[in-house]
């Protein structure tokens, strides 16, 4: 059986091979087994979404699914609509000024637009990381992996909490190196260092659904393998969404891939078959970097 | 027809030594500027100390002033009026100010914010003294009285724009992700700016309230009328109260030897009043991680 870990497909692509020839190496059975332990995570919908900057629309009728359990990339040309659209999940383009939304967003089969929706109950069961570390300065480590538990006025034992505390810095492979100074400041962390602490308090909620936006694009190579790793481990428990511009990326941690191009949906496919044999030709267009 | 061509090699070096010289001129230039722009306040405390320290004795701290001819005499009621007064203003300026930044930082496009804005503007460009015939008109006069509540009040009115606009500017170099992050987790919108983003501007804001502190704490004129100044002992809120200021204003001005030194006494003690405000709030400010990273941050 092909050996489909992160850090093996790392290592495949690392000797340069484009994404296309990389994901053939992957045996595609093996890539299909993630579903069976999706028992907690969700499933999103967006159906006929638009969302506009003033008049400008970013986003156009834009309908994706997105399997419970499984890593969707969404891919495309910068400027295209890709956080934008992840940022309408979790009802955060609309915190921007003159910034609308049309259409709906299903999550777990409730349309989290419907009107009398909870939307801060919404963002609490959806993690969401963005593409520069955003740790609390006026929080220390600790409280920032919990800042999500203690606003959701979520009460938990001490003992218990140091343990979810620690569960969630293990999870993201933060724990040998900031277990010792959990009390301290985490701007003296480095960026890849708090862009996982960021991942750490999306998770320690406990979220079904995990929006990431271009998570690794600042970081460290180090740092992008263990968040990419964390994303894999993550398949069946939660819905995880990664925006990135880094095809390569996409092929190594994500299920199904999305492409977008100004503002609108081309294809989604699984990952595979996207890399491999795309059934738009402006996707292969930009596959093969000749645009974007 | 030369112009074009690619300048020699001597060409360019005597090029880069003009350059040079220019360089090592301007550096002359603004060497002098700074140091000019610290030699006021290197003389002024030089005036003090040299002036002050004469009539410096623990008496002066801990002693009423004492009456024309008779030497010896303090200023304890006035350092003690001057923080009680320090205190009203902050009671009244410092939420004001805070609220009325978080407000135009983070609802600086609407219209009333611009209004906001621009009166705060103008309040602030407004004489002191003007700010005190507020305060009587508003305070003394209905009251029939003098008191240490109208005194703090025109002091308080003077803090509010200063804590304003340094609330609003701090508020608004608090990156938006990191705004956006909290709501993602699930913070309200006035949970996020009070628990991420005001406490994230923190120390930057009290630093700058500090400073708006320090400036009205040598405010005389709007005192005036207001606190208007007593010889005895009294923190009666709704009574005169001395104020460092006025006893500084009085002694100044008054014929006596003996008084005018002891004005430059109050003028020392209250610089050095002013000096460690700005010091403890310094230090209880200072990033409360200052010792993990080695007080890396907080200033
Ligand atoms: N705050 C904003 N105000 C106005 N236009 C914006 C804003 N943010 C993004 N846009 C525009 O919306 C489009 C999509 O942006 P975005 O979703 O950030 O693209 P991507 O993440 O794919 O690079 C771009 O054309 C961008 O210029
Ligand atoms: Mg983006």
């Amino acid at each position: 059986m092909t050996d489909v870990t992160p850090r093996a497909l790392d290592a495949r692509l690392a000797a340069r091979l484009t994404p296309a020839v990389a994901m053939r190496a992957v045996s595609p059975a093996t890539r299909d087994d993630a579903s069976d332990a999706a028992i907690s995570a969700v499933a999103v919908r967006t159906e006929q979404l638009d969302a506009m900057y003033g008049g400008v629309a970013a986003v156009r009728s834009a309908t994706l699914t997105f399997t419970p359990g499984r890593v969707t990339a969404i891919i495309g040309p910068s400027g295209c609509g890709k956080s934008t659209l992840l940022r309408c999940i979790n009802r955060l383009h609309e915190t921007q000024p003159a910034a609308r939304v049309r259409g709906a967003v299903f999550v777990d089969g409730r349309d989290v637009y419907a009107a009398g929706t909870d939307v801060v109950a919404v963002r609490r069961s959806i993690g969401f990381v963005a593409q520069r570390p955003t740790p609390f300065p006026s929080m220390n480590i600790r409280e920032n992996v919990v800042a999500g538990l203690r606003v959701a006025g979520i009460r938990v034992s001490g003992t218990e909490l140091e343990d979810r505390v620690e569960a969630v810095l293990q999870r993201t492979g933060l724990w040998d190196e900031v277990s010792d100074r959990l009390d301290s400041d985490p701007m003296s962390l480095s960026g890849g260092q708090q862009q996982r602490l960021c991942l750490a308090r999306a998770l320690a909620p406990e979220p079904r659904v995990l929006l990431l936006d271009e998570p690794t694009a600042a970081l460290d190579p180090g740092s992008t393998q263990r968040i990419e790793e964390l994303v894999y481990l993550l398949r069946g428990e939660v819905t995880t969404i990664i925006v990135t511009h880094n095809m390569q990326q996409a092929a190594r941690v994500s299920d199904i891939t999305a492409f977008m191009l100004e503002g609108e949906l081309i294809e989604q496919a699984p990952t595979r078959v996207l890399f491999t044999a795309p059934s738009d030709a402006r996707t292969e267009l930009y596959l093969t970097g000749r645009f974007g | 027809m030369s112009a074009l061509a690619a300048p020699s090699r001597v060409q360019r070096t005597e090029r880069m030594a003009r350059r040079r010289r220019m360089g090592s001129f301007m550096t002359v230039v603004v060497w002098c500027a700074a140091l000019l722009s610290v030699v006021p306040l290197i003389l002024i405390a030089a005036h003090l100390i040299i002036g002050g320290a004469r009539v410096l004795s623990p008496t002066f701290f801990t002693a009423l002033p004492a009456p024309p001819g008779v030497s010896g005499g303090g200023v304890a009621n006035g350092v003690a009026g001057t923080l009680v007064l320090l205190g009203i203003a902050s009671v009244i300026g410092m939420p004001i100010g805070l609220g009325a930044g978080l407000y135009l930082a983070e609802h600086g496009r609407t219209r009333l914010a611009t209004i906001v804005r621009y009166l705060s503007d103008v309040l602030s460009g407004l004489p002191s003294i003007v700010v005190g015939i507020f305060a009587w008109e508003l305070i003394v006069r209905p009251s029939g009285q003098f008191s240490a509540l109208a005194g703090g009040f025109a002091l308080g009115m003077i803090m509010i724009p200063l804590v304003a606009r340094a609330t609003e500017e701090m508020v608004r170099l608090v990156p938006v992700a990191l705004r956006e992050a909290a709501l993602a987790l699930g913070f309200t919108r006035w949970r996020s700016s009070l628990q991420i983003v005001l406490r994230t501007a923190l120390p930057g804001i009290v630093t700058a309230a500090l400073v708006a502190v320090a400036r009205v704490a040598g405010e005389t004129a709007p005192l005036l009328f207001t606190a208007f100044g007593t010889p005895f002992w009294s923190l009666r809120l709704d009574r005169p109260i001395a104020a460092l200021p006025l006893q500084i204003y009085n002694y100044a001005t008054s014929p006596y030897d003996d008084w005018r030194a002891q004005a430059w006494g109050g003028a020392l003690v209250l610089i050095a009043l002013v000096l460690v405000i700005s010091i403890i709030a310094r230090r209880v400010t200072r990033s409360r991680f200052g010792a993990a990273t080695g007080g890396a941050r907080g200033d």
